[in-house]
């Protein structure tokens, strides 16, 4: 068996609108291990944000234990979470988040920054990054420059860069077409063969079907936690597009 | 994050919104240029009145004629003689010069060239009393003086007017019709802080004026309208002026009780009057341009502030891939020294533009001083720092999950 990336225990999270308590995420347990791919999906408002911020450590639950990487939570301040997020995680989100009017190598060495390595240190790093999402040619361009696939393809580079143990995704191909966003799940896989665990929100049950595990919510409850036939997806298909 | 990080990542993020940044910066750099300029102009006037007091010569009295009271009817104007002068210059130890002078109008005439200048009938102690050199030629001799000699001292105006680039000393000018020989050229002095041309004048001995050029004046024998007196040092001046009084009135057989005919003045003081008067208002002017500071810098709070919010999402990102709290705040703080010190040494620069041309285009005297500079430069820095840390503090307290949501 492999060992244990996150682990939820009996975990809630409340948010207080007003007189009424609104369940976010309400009782959930569950195990992650290292290596695994899943895939979290459940209609709108059913938390799926809340518990992917809480496995990236962005925030807090309002009971219950949360482990990553073997660390509680709980024990933590912020500061250290902020070194355990640029230690061991990386985002991508729906929106890129791209620093605008800044080049793509710069954007990529962005969370080297806050590890103190150095320039140089960093550039060598964002390139190799970039590389690795086939974007090694695209070094100078910014954001405005360059089109939805490969902006997203520059943010994850980002959430690569520090050599991640997972990879949190909310929504990664939400603002993509179709085959831009195959083509972003093809990266995915290839990412999680490479040995990082990746967690992956979405709403469309194709993009799903790419990860191993589907974790399916509602109401702030985990309705269903089941295996999956990975769909393989084709990149000579799709990177020709 | 070290420091010098800190510091480029500012000035990237300044650099990416150069229009916004410049304009944030205009606050500051007007509010520095102004106290600056207004701080250099107060220092050149103040420079400019201590040249003023220097070439006026040091601690000077001047004595001029008043009017006699006859219980409380005014009489005629009593008038001051070479006499009186010479009565100070004998019984009172502590003067150094005592200059009985009189001045008219006169017509100059060197060939086809005509001019109208001022001329002063002087002793050899005037030159002394004003501090005033030579720098061509020669003072009069004791005996040119006491002789009524027709020789004239020209003044650098004069000499220019005349004589040009040619030599003045040894030429011979006709002054009113009579013929007089130039025997020496005085320093150039410059304007009066009332903007008259101190060297459009000619001298020639007292005498001279009095009975070619100018004429008797009735009353007195010898008269003269005012006797300059330079005293040996400052702290003699109240001393002198009790003495010089005493000897006035007794010479004109004033009873006690009776108004002074003449008038003392103590020319240093005057000028001093004068000088704290526009010091004052520079101070004003300059406190007025602080003012302007602070609004700059509220400006730079302002923008901060709107910088803050629209950059909500990348503070969310950059506190999602590992900034502390402590690196937003810094950060931005950065961000607002750098402006406002750079708007401040832009604002130096622009000072010293205005400086340099203002005094070139039109004469006005500044005087720059380095201290001046470098406290504008730190206290531009310190309005960075006072109006930017609630912007910055804002931006660290922001929750990331919060700011990664904002639309
Ligand atoms: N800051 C907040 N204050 C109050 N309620 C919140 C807050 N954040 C989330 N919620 C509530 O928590 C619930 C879960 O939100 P969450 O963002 O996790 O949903 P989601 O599954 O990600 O939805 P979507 O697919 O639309 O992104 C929602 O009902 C939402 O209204
Ligand atoms: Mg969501």
């Amino acid at each position: 068996m492999a060992d244990p990336l996150i682990i939820f225990d009996c975990v809630s999270r409340y948010y207080r609108v007003g007189d009424e308590a609104v369940k976010a995420l309400d009782k959930v347990s569950l195990r992650l291990d290292v290596g695994e791919f899943v895939s979290v999906v459940g209609p709108s408002g059913s938390g799926k944000s809340t518990f992917m911020n809480l496995c990236g450590c962005l925030d807090t639950p309002t009971s219950g234990r949360v482990m990553i990487d073997g660390v509680d939570m709980a024990g933590m301040n912020d500061d250290q979470a902020a070194e355990l997020r640029n230690a061991k995680l990386g985002f991508v989100f729906q929106q890129f988040n791209l620093l605008p009017r800044t080049s793509a190598l710069d954007n990529v060495a962005l969370p080297l920054l806050y590890a103190g390595c150095n320039r140089r240190a960093r550039h060598q790093a964002a390139a190799q990054a970039l590389d690795q999402v086939g974007l090694g040619d695209r070094v100078k361009h910014q954001p405005s420059q360059l089109s939805g696939g490969q902006q997203q393809r520059v943010a994850i580079a980002r959430a690569l860069v520090n050599k991640p143990i997972l990879l949190l995704a909310d929504e990664p191909t939400g603002a993509l077409d179709t085959s831009t966003g195959a083509e972003i799940m093809a990266l995915f896989q290839d990412l999680n063969d490479s040995g990082i665990s990746i967690i992956l929100v979405t709403h469309e049950a194709e993009v799903a079907e790419a990860a191993k595990r589907r974790l399916a919510f509602r109401d702030g409850k985990l309705l269903h936690d089941e295996a999956l036939k990975q769909v393989r997806i084709n990149h000579q298909e799709t990177r020709i597009v | 994050m070290n420091l010098t990080e800190s510091v480029l990542v500012a000035l990237t993020a300044l650099r990416t919104n150069l229009m916004r940044s410049t304009l944030t910066m205009l606050g500051i750099i007007i509010g520095v240029a102004a106290v600056i300029t207004m701080v250099a102009m107060g220092a050149g006037a103040q420079k400019k009145i201590d040249d003023q007091i220097a070439a006026l010569g040091t601690n000077l009295f001047m004595i001029m004629p008043g009017y006699g009271r006859d219980h409380g009817a005014r009489t005629s104007k009593v008038r001051l003689s070479e006499d009186d002068a010479r009565a100070i210059k004998n019984q009172v130890p502590d003067v150094v010069a005592v200059a009985p002078t009189i001045r008219g109008m006169a017509q100059v005439v060197l060939g086809n060239l005509n001019w109208s200048t001022v001329v002063q009938g002087v002793d050899g102690d005037y030159l002394i009393a004003r501090n005033w050199a030579i720098v061509d030629g020669r003072e009069f001799e004791p005996r040119e003086v006491e002789g009524g000699a027709k020789v004239v001292l020209v003044g650098a105006t004069v000499a220019k007017e005349l004589f040009g680039e040619a030599e003045a000393v040894g030429q011979t000018i006709r002054v009113n019709r009579i013929p007089m020989k130039v025997v020496g050229v005085l320093d150039a002095k410059g304007q009066t802080g009332f903007g008259q041309d101190q060297d459009d004048l000619i001298m020639v001995p007292i005498d001279t004026a009095r009975t070619r050029l100018l004429g008797e004046a009735g009353g007195v024998a010898k008269a003269v309208q005012v006797i300059m007196v330079s005293v040996r040092d400052a702290w003699m001046m109240e001393d002198v002026e009790a003495q010089i009084t005493d000897i006035l009135r007794a010479r004109h057989r004033l009873q006690p009780g009776q108004e002074d005919t003449f008038r003392v003045r103590n020319m240093s003081e005057m000028v001093e009057t004068r000088a704290e008067a526009s010091r004052v208002f520079n101070m004003l002017l300059a406190a007025v341009a602080s003012v302007s500071l602070v609004v700059g810098g509220i400006g730079i709070m302002n923008i901060m502030l709107v910088s803050v919010t629209e950059r909500t999402r990348e503070i969310g990102l950059r506190r999602a891939v590992g900034a502390k709290s402590r690196d937003i705040l810094v950060q931005f703080l950065i961000e607002a020294i750098t402006l406002c010190t750079l708007g401040g040494i832009i604002g130096v620069l622009l000072a010293v533009g205005i400086s340099v041309g203002a005094a070139a285009i039109a004469g006005w005297s500044f005087e720059l001083q380095w201290q001046v500079v470098v406290l504008a430069v730190l206290f531009s820095a310190v309005i960075g720092v006072f109006f930017g840390y609630y912007p910055a503090r804002r931006a660290a307290r922001q929750d990331p999950i919060e700011a990664l949501r904002y639309e």
